[in-house]
């Protein structure tokens, strides 16, 4: 689950991790409010989504009178913003920040992320900060120090150390201030059960203090359990409706722009039928995980949410029974083309325990829009030709 | 012959009494594994599908002296199960359990690989050993004894490979699902030169996915240290670039872990790659026909 800016921000500043004052509107009256009770005479309106590339696409913009914060915050407010991190469709912007300008001297980056490799929490820095860090993690990789902290022994001075050495920081007073910033960032990881914190930039004032002027939260949805708070943080609108609504089924979906609706069971085998589709000339319209409890209620969902796509033009339901029998699946998909109007053909493959026996239960119901496959080629196959409309 | 479990292995299964652990214990002892008793807290004494039940997992071990564990405890407490185990000196530990907390598992990893336990898993359909030995939640009677040894991050397609090498002729020696959560135990480095060793695996499946490196790690150990003939199929050529938030991930692994770059790693390897996992069988048979 990820969270806004304004919220990961409210949590470092739980945690003592500076960062610029600011307060969240929702309309630009609230904007222009919120400019007068922050004070000064400049100000940032940063839009609110759950993207990065916020600044290169229009969503964060500077004003230097309350008339521009307002003229600004209608700009940004209900705009669709469009970075190279939202899809080509964009995202809704329904919450602005209003943040006092800061006075950038150095645009560094921080972030703390598992190292998978390592098996334990890497902390990156860079002092190349800023809109492009991923070109300069890319053209130039030395530029980011990396700093593995095993957990066992949490945050130590030297970790500190080769930080601020391996970022050339020499001014003293300088150092402690940012040993400080990335211990106090790496609690906030721990302890939240953070997959992931980034701050891009963190910014070195004309005072030599440190800020984090971006805030980028993703936590572990398998420890949300043990942070209510943090799930209260939760933007459904910035969910894909269709793919909250499979959740709540148990069903793992994400559209695509293909012509072949799939329902499998399991993230891997869903993954190598649409390549398998993909493969044999035809295109994956979703992927649909049912997971290891296929049933008739499961199945039926699945067919309604493929077929509110209007690209659909024939679906490939593609399931291994393991433990759960083949037999009970197909009665299932029989219930469920009777609970849904299926009006696309239905390529059927059933295989693992039973597969014959369901095999039989198809042919039996010979229902016209139910075709029966033998294995994931010939399944994929009659999917590619029903969906070109030949049979 | 096979890897890490067979006919004579001890198994214990920890969250023995519950809906899922009695299920899949149920299945697993049909099969024919030699499952000798469960972990129960506070239901130490009890009998449970003819086996007895312990309170903890050192009594189990001192009275039944098995060496792996079954782990199906719920994903809030599973990491201290794990550790557990570690503790009163399991040798390999099966985690099945689905949706652990990240943070947990790392901690429960580091723990075992400091008592020198193995693990597999979490959130993995477990490990078979054909016609000897299931431990885990896969189905028994798709895997045919034969020569091949499988390793796969996902469940399903670890049924769908086995099925088909079995349906070419050829069956499996050992075939594990090593799960694909971001920490995991044994993962193909670990496995591979196991089934290289082992005398009657002749060739080794390796089903991947994208994401993470592991599948680039594997391609250059089989490089250096395999002989025997790899088959790999990697999900996920047509997978959405997913909507990101940030910058992190991209620059933590310096590779985008997409199956294209696993594909062109391992093809470089001298690995058969399938383009998909319809072929895997085709593949295994071309492979063991040279
Ligand atoms: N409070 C502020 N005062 C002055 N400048 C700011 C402030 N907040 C943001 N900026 C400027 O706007 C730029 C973009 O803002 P920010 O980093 O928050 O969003 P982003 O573009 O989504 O981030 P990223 O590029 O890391 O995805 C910053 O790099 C910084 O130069
Ligand atoms: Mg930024």
């Amino acid at each position: 689950m990820n969270i806004h800016e304004y919220q990961a921000k409210q949590i470092f500043a739980k945690y003592g991790v500076p960062t610029p004052r600011g307060i969240i509107a929702n309309t630009s009256d609230e904007a222009v409010a919120n400019a007068k009770e922050l004070g000064g005479n400049i100000w940032v309106v940063k839009a609110q989504i759950h993207a990065g590339g916020r600044g290169l696409g229009g969503g964060v913009k500077l004003a230097r009178s309350l008339e521009e914060v307002k003229t600004l915050a209608d700009e940004i407010l209900g705009m669709t913003l469009v970075t190279y991190q939202t899809g080509p469709e964009g995202k809704l912007v329904q919450k602005v920040y209003i943040e006092e300008g800061a006075d950038i001297k150095d645009e560094l980056y921080l972030g703390v992320v598992l190292d998978r490799a390592k098996e334990m929490p890497v902390i990156m820095a860079s002092t190349e900060g800023g809109m492009a860090i991923e070109d300069v993690a890319h053209d130039t990789p030395e530029k980011i120090i990396k700093v593995a902290v095993d957990p066992a022994i949490g945050f130590q001075g030297f970790h500190g150390r080769e930080l601020v050495f391996g970022l050339g920081i020499t001014d003293k007073a300088e150092q402690a201030k940012l040993i400080s910033f990335a211990s106090k960032l790496f609690k906030v990881y721990m302890e939240n059960d953070a997959e992931m914190i980034e701050i891009n930039p963190l910014i070195k004032t004309g005072s030599g203090d440190f800020l984090a002027l971006d805030g980028k939260m993703g936590f572990d949805d398998s420890a949300l359990y043990r942070h209510p708070e943090i799930e209260a943080m939760r933007d459904i609108s910035e969910e894909d409706a269709d793919e909250r609504e499979a959740g709540e089924y148990g069903l793992s979906y994400v559209s695509l722009d293909g012509e072949i609706g799939c329902m499998v069971n399991g993230a891997g085998l869903a993954m190598g039928t649409m390549d398998t589709i993909n493969y044999m000339g035809g295109t994956p319209a979703n992927f649909l995980d049912v997971g290891g409890k296929a049933n008739a209620q499961t199945v039926a969902k699945g067919f309604e949410i493929i077929l509110k796509n209007p690209n659909v033009k024939a679906i490939f339901v593609n399931i291994f029974g393991g433990i759960v029998r083949c037999d009970r699946i197909a009665n299932g998909i029989l219930e469920a083309t009777k609970m849904v109007d299926v009006h696309v053909p239905v390529i059927v493959r059933l295989d693992g325990t039973n597969a014959a026996e369901a095999a039989e239960i198809l042919r039996n119901a010979n229902i016209a829009n139910v075709i029966a496959a033998t294995d994931l080629a010939d399944g994929a196959a009659k999917a590619v030709k029903a969906a070109k409309g030949e049979n | 012959m096979s890897i890490l479990v067979n006919k004579d292995t001890k198994v214990i299964v920890q969250g023995f009494t519950g809906s899922e652990g009695t299920f899949h214990a149920e299945q697993c002892l049909a099969y024919g594994t030699k499952i000798v008793g469960g972990v129960t807290p506070n239901k130490g004494g009890e009998t449970h599908l003819g086996k007895p039940v312990f309170n903890t997992v050192k009594e189990a071990v001192a009275a039944t002296g098995a060496t792996v564990s079954m782990v199906f405890v719920p994903p809030a407490f599973v990491a201290d199960a794990v550790m557990e185990a570690a503790d009163a000196g399991i040798e390999l530990a099966v985690i099945i359990t689905e949706g652990a907390p990240v943070r947990d598992m790392q901690m429960a990893k580091a723990y075992a690989t400091k008592k020198n336990m193995k693990t597999i898993g979490p959130n993995c359909p477990g490990i078979i050993t054909a016609e000897e030995c299931k431990i885990g939640i896969m189905p028994g009677n798709i895997f045919k004894k034969g020569n091949v040894g499988l390793i796969s991050k996902s469940g399903t397609l670890t049924y769908e490979g086995a099925n088909q090498v079995c349906k070419e002729g050829f069956g499996i020696t050992t075939a594990v699902g090593i799960g694909g959560d971001p920490i995991i135990g044994l993962s193909y480095k670990q496995l591979l030169p196991l089934f290289e060793a082992d005398p009657e695996t002749e060739a080794i499946v390796m089903i991947g996915e994208i994401g993470g490196d592991l599948e680039i790690q594997a391609a250059a150990f089989i490089k250096e240290n395999i002989t025997k003939p790899v088959v790999a199929f990697i999900a996920g050529q047509t997978a959405p670039k997913g909507k990101r938030m940030g910058h992190a991930g991209a620059i933590v692994s310096g590779g985008a872990g997409t199956a294209k770059e696993k594909m062109d790693a391992l093809e470089a390897a001298g690995v058969k790659v399938v383009v998909s996992p319809a072929d895997i069988g085709k593949a295994v048979k071309e492979v063991l026909s040279k």
